[in-house]
């Protein structure tokens, strides 16, 4: 198993490095750059800015330069956000970005097991129909309309929350922000657990063991859950990474210092350096990420087995 | 030295312990909109950052509460007769926060980053009207003590300017022309911004910033008129998203909010009422037609066909609905240095219906009709409002004979397709950089690179070059009048709205004049519980 992580780990350097030059390249070819707004600035400035940013080098040289001070550990300097580096808006947002994501990732994960295995042993009856409608709220619902709704709800209206900003360290301004991330996501999850749940409870194993008279409690924990939760555990991998990477909406609307929305809003203003910055950042957690559900999903599985 | 220098850092820094924000004190919540992109005054160029750092810088003017200039550092200033050279006295009690004396020379280093090629600034070109400023910008001249800006001694500045400039005291009050802790700026160059190394000389200073959350200033005591500022603490709140800017507002969040989307005036004027403010702003909403030879809209009738049919009067109140004003001509009202009646065509007063008339008859001598269209592309970036324009205006054109092809594209690409030329009719507006007409006007110069139609006209152009040497205020308000009409009656550009500023403000708060310019110092304002 060891032997297999250190492979996967080696196979990670040329697909970074191949992500990495193949995004660099792209955004480049975009029309436009960083200092294209709403007015033309004059010739003279926009060469001195050009000039500023190295962005006067030809393309290959400017590839170079980026990816050599890479290695070295520099992410270069943000266009947009000038007083901070690249490396210093990676290294506040990222902390609060991956704890907005995880707690919400335990959360809805937990949530969402937990309700469709409700929903499946109570399948067609009162708990599986109020289960399966919240469930499709959260996915329904797009995540601004959410947002929006929530914050009116129990911003305006209520006044149990605050309808947004960030204090530091204040669990009560993360309520409504995780609720809108972990929701769809908890959805996903209770179908995918529901729908497994089910076709488990009908196979003959089950069926075996509970003609053996066992209650049937000791025949879900036993013999149901494990095998039910693997179409759920090669969800999680993709749900995790869209959770960190897909906190951007949640980030702008309640105002809060992650690095999600770098990777929008610096992608459209044509922040070179934020968007590689960013996508660098993400890569390494993704290939992290699927590596760490592989090996989760050989434990459950035993059928699995690591070449 | 080092040991005084130790002390003062210590005594500096007990100052600090103490004056931090006592329990009762006063915070003022605004929306700020956008992130800032620097603290850095000769870098920045939106008002989601003059907020922030007109609030902790002061130039040697400065702006009340109605966005008039009026004395800022500056004890007192005289001007050369010939109107080009300006001599300002800097206050004896203007210090920067660290309790350094603010000198002549702290205004000589701002200017000379400035127009430095090495700062980059993207609005360098906002004080070309000082004696080499253009000419250090662009690499001609290398030597930046040749620029018109010269301290005399600690507490004198001088200012030579390449001609009079009737707006040069108004200029001064923009960030640009703010001033650098030289003494700060020797030790850590361009990182003097960084809050760590950050000292200010205006009422506040900037004490925290969480990037995508808010930035934080508290009252500066080392300011002359700190007694007069009532507010202890102020929060800009990054936030761009509108619907959930007012969220905030109505949850009592923000005691400010810095625009709101248009469809909720009515909400808001039916449920808060006259928290809403909407008032005229220095800036104009335009199409721009391309007039390139060998592009159909240099045909001036056809320009005209397009402009009369526009039933601009819709645009604001319902299309929009916040009464934004219907524009016909080119310079906004109440713009300053411009006395004389305001552009307005023969035709604007004319029935629509007549219009839409005569329009028709123009596009069928051209051979165009509703069975037979021009067929038109109509870009602009993609925003809701931009859409619901473009939308409402090829409605107007189709039964004149124009048939539209709308398409959008984001802001970087739509401008880039606008300045290379690689439009028919395109979407853009400008906000007045300062308060003067000649700011509207320089845009239909020939050459000039925001004049993205292309439009020309030699005599226009000398009107331009001859309002620059007139001193008389009056008589070059006529001039640039002429201009204005010489252009607009060639349709060389089609304005459709002037724009207006959109703040609500909440009950408590006093001291919040609406003002063209649409700048509010934190320092007039006050909340009462």
């Amino acid at each position: 198993m060891l032997n297999y992580t250190f492979r996967r780990l080696l196979t990670a350097i040329p697909v970074a490095f191949i992500a990495i030059t193949v995004c660099f390249f792209i955004l480049r070819l975009a029309p436009g750059g960083p200092f294209d707004g709403e007015r033309a600035l004059p010739a003279e400035i926009l060469r001195n800015l050009r000039a500023h940013y190295s962005l006067d080098q030809p393309l290959i040289v400017q590839y170079w330069m980026y990816v050599s001070s890479l290695l070295q550990g520099d992410f270069g300097p943000s266009m947009v956000i000038q007083d901070f580096t690249v490396s210093e808006l990676l290294a506040i947002g990222l902390p609060f970005s991956l704890m907005l994501g995880f707690t919400a990732f335990v959360l809805a994960t937990g949530i969402g097991i937990i309700a469709g295995m409700v929903a499946a042993v109570r399948q067609n009856q009162w708990p599986d129909y109020v289960l399966v409608l919240t469930v499709m709220l959260g996915i329904i619902i797009p995540n601004f309309l959410m947002a929006n709704l929530l914050q009116l709800a129990f911003g305006v209206y209520l006044d149990w929350f605050p309808a947004g900003g960030f204090v530091n360290g204040s669990i009560h301004h993360l309520v409504l922000p995780i609720t809108v991330l972990a929701w769809p996501h908890a959805a996903r999850v209770s179908r995918l657990m529901r729908g497994s749940m089910i076709e488990v409870l009908g196979t003959n194993y089950v069926r075996t063991a509970k003609s053996k008279g066992i209650g049937e409690r000791l025949v879900l924990v036993r013999h149901a859950i494990k095998p039910a939760l693997i179409p759920v555990v090669s969800y999680l991998g993709p749900g995790l990474s869209y959770l960190l990477t897909g906190s951007l909406v949640v980030e702008q609307i309640f105002s809060l210092p992650g690095i999600g929305k770098y990777f929008i809003t610096a992608a459209l203003n044509r922040d070179y350096g934020l968007v590689l910055g960013t996508t660098v950042l993400y890569m390494g957690i993704i290939i992290a990420l699927n590596l760490l559900v592989d090996l989760v999903y050989a434990w459950l599985d035993p059928k699995v087995r690591y070449r | 030295m080092k040991l005084t220098k130790l002390l003062t850092a210590a005594t500096v820094a007990a100052g600090l312990a103490f004056t931090a924000v006592p329990a009762l004190a006063v915070t003022l919540n605004l929306h700020n909109g956008a992130e800032p992109r620097s603290l850095d005054p000769q870098k920045v160029s939106g008002n989601w950052e003059d907020r922030p750092v007109s609030d902790y810088i002061e130039g040697l003017m400065t702006i009340d509460a109605s966005g008039q200039p009026i004395l800022g550092q500056a004890a007192s200033y005289e001007i050369s007769e010939d109107g080009t050279v300006y001599t300002f006295k800097i206050r004896d009690d203007a210090n920067w926060s660290d309790g350094e004396p603010v000198t002549a020379q702290d205004f000589v280093l701002g200017y000379q980053r400035l127009v430095d090629p090495q700062t980059a600034s993207e609005y360098a070109y906002l004080q070309y009207v000082v004696k080499n400023a253009a000419e250090i910008n662009n690499g001609e001249i290398e030597d930046l003590d040749q620029l018109g800006v010269k301290a005399i001694d600690d507490k004198t500045l001088e200012i030579t300017l390449n001609e009079p400039t009737p707006f040069f005291l108004d200029a001064l009050t923009h960030y640009t022309a703010y001033p650098n802790p030289k003494h700060v700026y020797d030790e850590v160059g361009d990182d003097w911004t960084r809050l760590e190394n950050l000292v200010a000389n205006g009422p506040y200073k900037v004490v925290e910033w969480v990037p995508g959350s808010y930035l934080r200033s508290e009252k500066n005591d080392a300011y002359y008129n700190a007694d007069n500022v009532q507010i202890d603490e102020v929060y800009y709140h990054i936030l761009e998203d509108q619907a959930a800017a007012l969220n905030r507002y109505r949850a009592g969040e923000f005691d400010i909010l810095t625009d709101f989307p248009a469809d909720q005036i009515d909400f808001l004027n039916a449920n808060y009422p006259g928290e809403a403010h909407v008032a005229p702003f220095l800036g104009v909403y335009y199409y721009v037609v391309n007039q390139m030879d060998g592009k159909i809209l240099a045909d001036e009738n056809l320009r005209k066909a397009l402009s009369i049919s526009i039933n601009r009067e819709v645009i604001g109140p319902d299309v929009l609905g916040t009464g934004e004003l219907p524009a016909y001509g080119w310079v906004p009202p109440g713009v300053s240095n411009y006395k004389g009646e305001q552009y307005m065509p023969a035709w604007a007063s004319e029935d629509y219906a007549d219009r839409v008339e005569e329009a028709r008859q123009i596009m069928a001598d051209a051979g165009y009709t509703p069975d037979n269209p021009l067929k038109l592309q109509l870009r602009y970036n993609t925003n809701d409002n931009h859409q619901r324009i473009a939308v409402a205006i090829s409605a107007m054109w189709k039964p004149i004979g124009v048939e539209v092809e709308l398409f959008n594209s984001e802001t970087p690409v739509h401008y880039d397709a606008l300045e290379s030329g690689d439009f028919t009719i395109g979407r853009a507006g400008w906000i007045m950089d300062y308060d003067d007409a000649i700011n509207m006007l320089d845009l239909l110069k020939t050459g000039v690179g925001n004049n993205y139609g292309r439009y020309s006209n030699a005599e226009f152009d000398a009107l331009l070059d001859k309002s620059a040497t007139q001193t008389d205020l009056e008589a070059r308000a006529e001039t640039l009048h002429a201009a204005e009409k010489i252009a607009m009656d060639e349709f060389g550009v089609i304005p459709i709205y002037y724009y207006v500023s959109k703040n609500v403000v909440d009950p408590s708060i006093s001291g919040f004049e609406d003002n063209a310019k649409d700048r509010h110092l934190v320092m007039y304002m006050s909340k009462s519980e």
